[in-house]
């Protein structure tokens, strides 16, 4: 079986990433807002299972400096947190692999759960940090979306033969 | 290496360079992110009912009598306010040329207020310009790319602003509470005239903001006598979760003096 080049795999991952970024900062109505789910950490969590010897910790960095800018962050809020999610789905990956859907939903919740909470440390350092617990909200709807992304990136990644 | 980076940006302030080149090379998710409803903004303009245009026609034609109506008087105004403030030897008024920009994105986290406009640092946008809506001020710009900027909106939990009530001139700092609809306006001691319904105006002290933009309408007062100080919630002037043409304001440009009419 012929697997994809370089060039190709880095055009795949990179256009994904790009897409769950738009998605990350669309407009939302206001009752909807607490519950935006982390696109780009669910994104991130599927290339790290998938391709775990190319999408590491280095490249959560590189991505989350890009979104703090995207979402006007502190710089290294968002490459902190992505870069720990990175390293704990590349400590999992392997069982991760094997689990039933369900069960990677709960890891995926874990992580984005542990993604937001990061991300509210560094917040309340700025001193805006949320005042309730709805900022885990997130880490549930992007639970639920988990098999979504999933199938969609898989029958991506299976299309350009990327492994 | 990341804790460094945060230490930096919230600390030090150090990294102004590279969020603005940051900011320049995120312009275009944006951009894209936006599409959706520039699309909405099309399909109103374009496709529309004759009656409604006819409607908004007359009702355009009748505001626009009703401003020159009231601009009449502008002219002859501003001279003897000249002449007054020149009798008072105070400074010369200054004048605020404003720009045009368009909302292109607002913060996709609920609990940051910003936006980000399409005009940057190629339009003359500067970090700590002034924001303002037809009805009051919205914010101050906070960081900006080579073709899009960042305005960190009044009720914003870490943005506050000098303000002073309009009918007495009580000066306070009003604070936002990460609400869109709500600022709390600080250490106001339990004797202090300030009620409901008082209008809160920028002081211009600090420098920052220019004076005399509505701030917001102070619309609870709690007076406990327990507490130091009183509780007063005041609700934002401009329109923050609905304007989508917004005006930069450029501080300080001095006005010409108006000559024949100075001279008594």
């Amino acid at each position: 079986m012929v697997t994809a080049g370089n060039a190709l795999v880095f055009t795949v991952v990179a256009s994904s990433f790009l897409v769950a970024a738009v998605l990350a900062i669309l407009p939302l109505p206001q009752w909807l807002l607490w519950a935006r789910p982390e696109w780009i950490a669910l994104v991130l969590i599927y290339w790290c299972i998938a391709l775990p010897d190319r999408v590491g910790i280095f490249t959560a960095l590189l991505l989350g400096v890009l979104v703090d800018a995207l979402e006007g962050a502190v710089l290294g809020q968002n490459a902190f947190s992505l870069s720990v999610l990175a390293l704990c789905s590349l400590l999992v990956y392997q069982r991760l692999r094997v689990f039933s859907l369900w069960q990677q939903c709960g890891v995926v919740f874990l992580l984005t759960g542990m993604h937001q909470l990061i991300g509210q440390w560094v917040q309340n350092l700025e001193g805006a940090g949320a005042r309730s617990l709805l900022f885990l909200l997130p880490a549930v709807s992007s639970a639920l979306l988990w098999p979504v992304v999933l199938h969609l990136l898989r029958g991506i990644r299976r299309h350009y033969r990327i492994s | 290496m990341v804790v460094c980076l945060i230490a930096a940006d919230l600390r030090f302030n150090s990294l102004g360079q590279a969020r603005a080149l940051l900011d320049t090379l995120t312009g275009p998710v944006i951009w894209v992110a936006d599409i959706p409803a520039v699309l909405s903004a099309w399909q109103d303009t374009h496709i529309r009912a004759r009656s409604q245009l006819l409607e908004d026609n007359a009702r355009l034609q009748r505001e626009n009598l009703l401003l020159q109506g009231r601009s009449l008087q502008m002219a002859s105004l501003q001279a003897e306010n000249t002449r007054l403030r020149g009798l008072l030897n105070s400074t010369a008024m200054l004048r605020n040329d404003v720009l045009v920009a368009e909302l292109i994105g607002v913060s996709p986290d609920p609990v940051r207020h910003q936006l980000v406009l399409n005009k940057g640092a190629r339009d003359g946008v500067y970090v700590g310009q002034p924001l303002i809506d037809a009805d009051g001020l919205m914010g101050q710009v906070v960081d900006h790319g080579e073709f899009t900027s960042r305005v960190l909106l009044l009720t914003d939990l870490t943005h506050s602003i000098p303000v002073q009530v309009n009918r007495n001139g009580v000066r306070a700092i009003a604070e936002g509470t990460g609400s869109l609809d709500a600022l709390e306006v600080q250490h106001i001691s339990a004797t202090t005239d300030i009620q409901e319904g008082d209008l809160l105006v920028s002081s211009g002290l600090g420098g920052r903001f220019p004076v005399g933009y509505p701030v917001g309408e102070v619309v609870l007062v709690q007076r406990d006598p327990g507490q130091p100080f009183a509780r007063v919630i005041a609700r934002p002037s401009a329109a923050l979760n609905r304007s989508r043409h917004v005006l930069l304001v450029f501080v300080g440009v001095p006005e010409e003096p108006i000559p024949a009419a100075a001279e008594p």
